[in-house]
């Protein structure tokens, strides 16, 4: 029989709440963490609203030394430190200043890039030949498994520590890759989880490539629009989530609060073929990573209460859903709910796949789907899809056993993963 | 400066580098920066930079390798201080 992996803990910060009790009520009560950025106006971006988390000097010495925070300059760091430090406490695991590491737990935390804002203050004194004053953390701030680096030290990991990166979907992966782990018998827990800088140097990118929402400047909660007919581009996002993932022998003997199951996932990439390119998704492959993640989870499509989408409010919404359709042979009244975290928090890159599967587990542990927002107007196209009674618009307290997640990054790839309300 | 006055300014410089406090109170000529105070190698790099800029004076890469004491330290940058 395969081995059973849960999910023993969490911890978030998002852009629209720090810790999981703030965030638990922000999606609850639809509360948006996007608000106008007035750094990215002065550079003269055309986006200029954003999904930042906020963070107080307090909290960063609840979790930094002095020293660590002396030319400390990597947000990606900061989060992603911050949502493991608290998944890892939530799970009641204690964090000791032992000899010895902890052999059977590791960390397999994703970013995108890392330390961003460092790697650009370096490089203006690398320029300016002042390299040798450059100091002792640049390596550890800007390579791009600083976050697994800093996690791995202040928990004592003595399991693999590692950073998977594989763009939108990374988040989503990371805990794919940790379950893997855990059903290999390797480790009996990794934290899992994924984070993604902030600024102006992390998403002038995708403003380039004009995706990115530019008609809601003055009104930033209105700007992410997921599935909505008035979408015009994502807003961009950051942030961290973390989750214990742990073997379920485990988990009973600790006594740990048990938040949800993992069934099982699939990652898959299009190859860049057919309809696939490096930025837009091989719907075959889409449909297949879902169909394969459903069979090894062991589950059939009508199962799925719920799913927790990609969904960032480009004009490829009506697309994801048409693969949903496909892939589950559902669709009508017949589809199970849908919601995008998006609309309240941007598109967090890297972290979108851990902040949303927190947010996806949270659902299932408290028995509420939340409601999407600035959807009011459903694009016609998802509506000759599915019923629109299929995408609330407001918080639902109906306890869903089964809700899909699935990721979709440039390079063509995906992940998708299925979580199931906990049962002995 | 005397020796004493230097020492201090020393202090204040490695304090935030050194992890055991006891070592740091007892600080005398002989305490070793790696195996008494705990300090992490790397962060002699950043030591290094903020005596420089404490001192106004450039420590070298060759005198940076030897200055692992307080004694040493203390040496290095009479010695440099004097050259100014």
């Amino acid at each position: 029989m395969k081995k059973r992996v849960v999910i023993t803990g969490l911890g978030v910060v998002a852009p629209n709440g720090v810790g999981i009790a703030a965030f638990t009520h922000a999606l609850k009560n639809g509360i948006s963490g996007i608000r106008h950025d007035a750094q990215l106006q002065e550079l003269q971006f055309s986006c200029q609203i954003a999904g930042q988390p906020q963070i107080s000097e307090e909290l960063k010495a609840q979790y930094f030394t002095e020293l660590e925070l002396r030319g400390f300059n990597s947000t990606g760091i900061l989060y992603g430190v911050i949502a493991g430090m608290e998944a890892w406490k939530n799970a009641g695991l204690p964090i000791e200043k032992n000899e010895e590491p902890d052999w059977d737990s590791g960390t397999i935390f994703g970013s995108g890039t890392s330390g961003i804002d460092k790697f650009r203050e370096s490089i203006y004194k690398i320029d300016d030949l002042q390299t040798r004053r450059l100091g002792s953390t640049v390596v550890a701030q800007t390579m791009n498994s600083g976050v697994s680096a800093y996690l791995g030290g202040k928990l004592g990991l003595g399991n693999q520590v590692t950073t998977n990166s594989s763009a939108c979907s990374t988040g989503t992966e990371a805990i794919i890759l940790a379950y893997d782990r855990i059903q290999s018998g390797q480790a009996k827990r990794v934290l899992a989880g994924s984070t993604g800088d902030s600024g102006p140097y992390i998403w002038a990118g995708f403003d380039a490539l004009r995706v990115c929402s530019s008609k809601y400047n003055d009104n930033p909660e209105d700007g992410s629009r997921p599935m909505s007919a008035s979408a015009a581009g994502f807003v961009p996002g950051s942030g961290a989530g973390a989750l214990v993932v742990e073997e379920l022998d485990s988990a009973l003997e600790r006594g740990a609060t048990i938040y949800a199951e993992i069934l099982g996932g699939h990652v898959n990439s299009g190859g860049q073929r057919g309809s696939g390119s490096m930025t837009a998704p091989n719907s075959t492959a889409v449909q297949k990573c879902i169909t394969n993640a459903l069979h090894n989870a062991g589950i059939s499509a009508n199962e799925v209460d719920a799913i927790n989408g990609h969904l960032t409010a480009t004009t490829k919404d009506s697309l994801e859903i048409e693969n949903w359709t496909k892939a589950l042979g559902r669709k009508g009244t017949d589809f199970p709910y849908i919601n995008s975290l998006k609309s309240l928090t941007g598109h967090c890159l890297s972290a979108a796949g851990s902040i949303e599967s927190v947010a996806t587990v949270l659902q299932l542990h408290e028995g509420f789907i939340f409601g999407n927002t600035n959807c009011a107007d459903l694009h016609p196209e998802i509506t000759s899809l599915i019923d629109a009674s299929k995408i609330p618009l407001q918080t639902l307290e109906k306890s869903a056993a089964i809700i899909a997640k699935a990721s979709f990054g440039f390079g063509d790839v995906n992940a998708c993963l299925l979580f199931k309300k906990f049962q002995k | 400066m005397n020796k004493q006055e230097l020492i201090l300014k020393l202090k204040a410089i490695i304090k935030p580098y050194t992890t055991n406090t006891e070592a740091f109170d007892n600080l005398t000529e002989e305490t070793d920066f790696i195996n008494d105070l705990n300090i992490n190698s790397a962060n002699l790099v950043d030591i290094v930079l903020d005596i420089e800029e404490t001192f106004d004076v450039v420590i070298d890469n060759v005198d940076m390798e030897r200055m692992l004491d307080v004694k040493t330290a203390v040496a290095i940058i009479e010695t440099k201080l004097a050259a100014k």
